[in-house]
């Protein structure tokens, strides 16, 4: 039996917290390093719906099936961090109606369970609504308090070993004379010193900024910060995630958390992640989108608005791609550097599978016989991962 | 068409290990619908790439922004620039009190978040309890389930006169998650952690806690309210009879 093999994960995020916790399972020595806290880039800045896969159910059907799985496995490992009220698709124009069979069709053939609401049902449950609501599909969406869901693993993590080094940053990636990946160079940021980290495999679960690394160890990731922006309200409107029965649109999600309404979102490109400003008329737009569904919410002050970058990946590589909704690419085969992934794209519903897949390709390159144990036990309460390390 | 002010942050620096402090200002023009945390990022993003900040949702459900500006705790991503100073203006920004700093306004939350832990407070739960007493619940929503109102962000910590001079002070944050986890479930929540001398009567009602919260959690009000209960409790342990309001 070899050593433990030592595992270096740059990024906190969802993604960064549940393969850790994944890695650690299996017996990895893990340490996470990110620039931040944790979840201090897209995924703190999520909108928080835990899909239920309805909204792919017609267009993506492989992401839905995905976001189905999970959900299951979520309620049954995350229950702390997440409201299961279901969510609703609204019919409120002819247009809309007439897409009913085929959501029903799409819904069905992914194994989502749905059920038809009429219009008296619907408001007598959720008053808010747009009383010209023609009627609508019950899912089993939820929605979720992102920093928890992602301290939760990062804590389950860290109770089992899992070393993590926040405001760290890395400065650069070295590579050795066989070209591997030999060491990484990060500076504290609480103290401003450098630090040497060597580790058997760096891991770049950066999401948005996922080319940037993927740049200093001289290798491209196609991976383009893709922002949209999220509006809160100051009320709660409803207790369902309220959807429009339609394909995936702009400001066509109202998620409510704990006493605020969250609208969101839309798509455009940027270069750089790092700071991107709230446009004041996107915001205007989401407002108008909220009222369709929830007119009440027009005199609701608005509470808070951001923008959050997701990963969106290029199509077109010779990328390993294990779903249309994330990729993980392993530079070896890529690009013949070893010691090197990148998993990116993905969503915070799909966070577990996405650390599974990426522990799987890890377990492969060490010839680690260990398979994944996370969906097996409920996490660790998202608190202690604070916990003074004994 | 949009405004822009002119403001300077003077924020207190200290690198870990360091013993001494020191206000650096910078100097910004933004819009004054940007939040107070919006200014602090574009410092970070774009004139120190060394400052350490703590912050999340940027939309108040995660609670890892709050900060003291211009001596009042505030949660950061929800407090807009024009409502805590003008054009021209300047915004003292410093790091909570009553918590141990990492760097600059970094702070270590760890004794914090064990606190709320040995309390058991819960983070989710139905409408009928995650919502004040006092507060009118639909019965036809009463069991659709919440994430509760509190979300740990320690402004009440930070604000409180008597955790300031009283480390021993249980405090207004695990007070409330004690007061919830009561709600939620009498039967395991455990009074004997709050009527002691460090739990609810060593409050001095100056409801500092109440005022800066965020998020309409009311510790002010739940530590009165613990105080009634076990008020109750204890007579009717005392002197017997029939436990009165029950």
């Amino acid at each position: 039996m070899m050593d433990k093999p030592t595992i270096l994960i740059i990024g906190a995020g969802f993604t960064g917290c549940a393969l850790a916790y994944d890695l650690t399972l299996r017996g990895f020595s893990v340490t996470v390093v990110d620039r931040g806290e944790i979840c201090s880039g897209t995924s703190g800045r999520t909108h928080g719906l835990l899909h239920s896969g309805s909204r792919y159910c017609v267009n993506d059907p492989e992401a839905a099936v995905e976001c189905i799985e999970e959900n299951t496995i979520l309620r049954r490992i995350a229950r702390q961090c997440i409201e299961f009220n279901n969510g609703l698709f609204l019919a409120i124009s002819e247009e809309e109606l007439a897409y009913k069979e085929t959501f029903k069709a799409g819904a069905e053939k992914c194994g989502i369970p749905i059920r038809w609401m009429d219009k008296k049902d619907i408001l007598s449950r959720e008053p808010a609504i747009n009383p010209q609501v023609l009627g609508g599909f019950e899912v089993p969406d939820g929605s979720f308090d992102p920093l928890r869901l992602a301290l939760a693993f990062a804590g389950s993590a860290r109770n089992r070993g899992a070393i993590f080094l926040p405001f760290h940053q890395v400065e650069s990636i070295h590579i050795d004379g066989r070209s591997s990946v030999d060491f990484i160079i990060l500076t504290d940021r609480h103290t401003g010193r450098s630090i040497e980290q060597h580790a058997d495999m760096v891991i770049n679960a950066t999401g948005a900024w996922a080319g940037k690394i993927a740049e200093m160890a001289g290798v491209n990731v196609p991976v383009i910060p893709s922002p949209g922006v999220m509006v809160a309200f100051e009320k709660r409107m409803s207790n369902y995630v309220v959807n429009r029965l339609s394909l995936p649109g702009d400001g066509d999600i109202i998620i409510p958390q704990r006493r605020m309404s969250v609208i969101g979102t839309t798509s455009f490109e940027v270069n750089d992640a790092d700071y991107i400003p709230v446009d004041q008329g996107m915001v205007k737009e989401m407002v108008d989108r909220a009222i369709e569904m929830i007119p009440a919410i027009a005199r609701v002050k608005i509470r808070a608005s951001y923008m959050s970058a997701r990963p969106l990946i290029q199509t077109g590589t010779n990328a390993r791609s294990l779903s249309r909704t994330f990729k993980v690419f392993d530079h070896e085969t890529d690009h013949g550097l070893k010691g090197f992934i990148t998993i990116t794209g993905g969503k915070a519903t799909t966070c577990r599978v996405m650390a599974e897949k990426t522990a799987d390709l890890v377990c492969e390159k060490f010839a680690w016989r260990k398979t994944c144990q996370t969906k097996d036990f409920e996490l660790d309460s998202y608190r202690t991962f604070y916990n003074r390390q004994a | 068409m949009t405004t822009t002010w002119k403001i300077t942050l003077r924020i207190l620096r200290q690198k870990q290990g360091e013993t001494k402090t020191s206000w650096q200002d910078f100097s910004l023009d933004i819009d004054p619908d940007e939040t107070v945390l919006d200014a602090v990022e574009r410092v970070w993003a774009f004139q120190d790439r060394s400052l350490t900040f703590r912050h999340a949702c940027h939309h108040s459900t995660c609670g890892a922004c709050g900060m003291r500006v211009n001596n009042i705790e505030k949660l950061t991503c929800i407090t807009p620039i024009r409502s805590v100073t003008h054009n021209n203006g300047m915004l003292r920004i410093e790091p909570l009190r009553n918590f141990p700093i990492v760097s600059d306004l970094v702070v270590d939350v760890s004794h914090f978040f064990q606190e709320l832990e040995i309390m058991q407070a819960p983070a989710v739960s139905s409408n009928s309890t995650a919502n004040l007493d006092y507060e009118e619940v639909f019965p036809d929503v009463a069991e659709k389930e919440r994430l509760i109102d509190c979300i740990e962000c320690g402004l009440c910590v930070s604000a409180c006169p008597v955790a300031l001079t009283d480390e021993a002070y249980v405090g207004p944050a695990a007070l409330s998650g004690l007061h919830q986890a009561l709600a939620a479930n009498a039967l395991s929540a455990n009074l004997a952690l709050a009527d002691n001398h460090s739990g609810v009567w060593r409050c001095h009602s100056a409801f500092e806690c109440s005022a800066v919260c965020p998020s309409n959690v009311e510790p002010g009000y739940r530590i009165m309210d613990l105080r009634k209960k076990l008020m109750r409790k204890n007579f009717h342990q005392w002197f017997g009879g029939k436990e009165a309001g029950k």
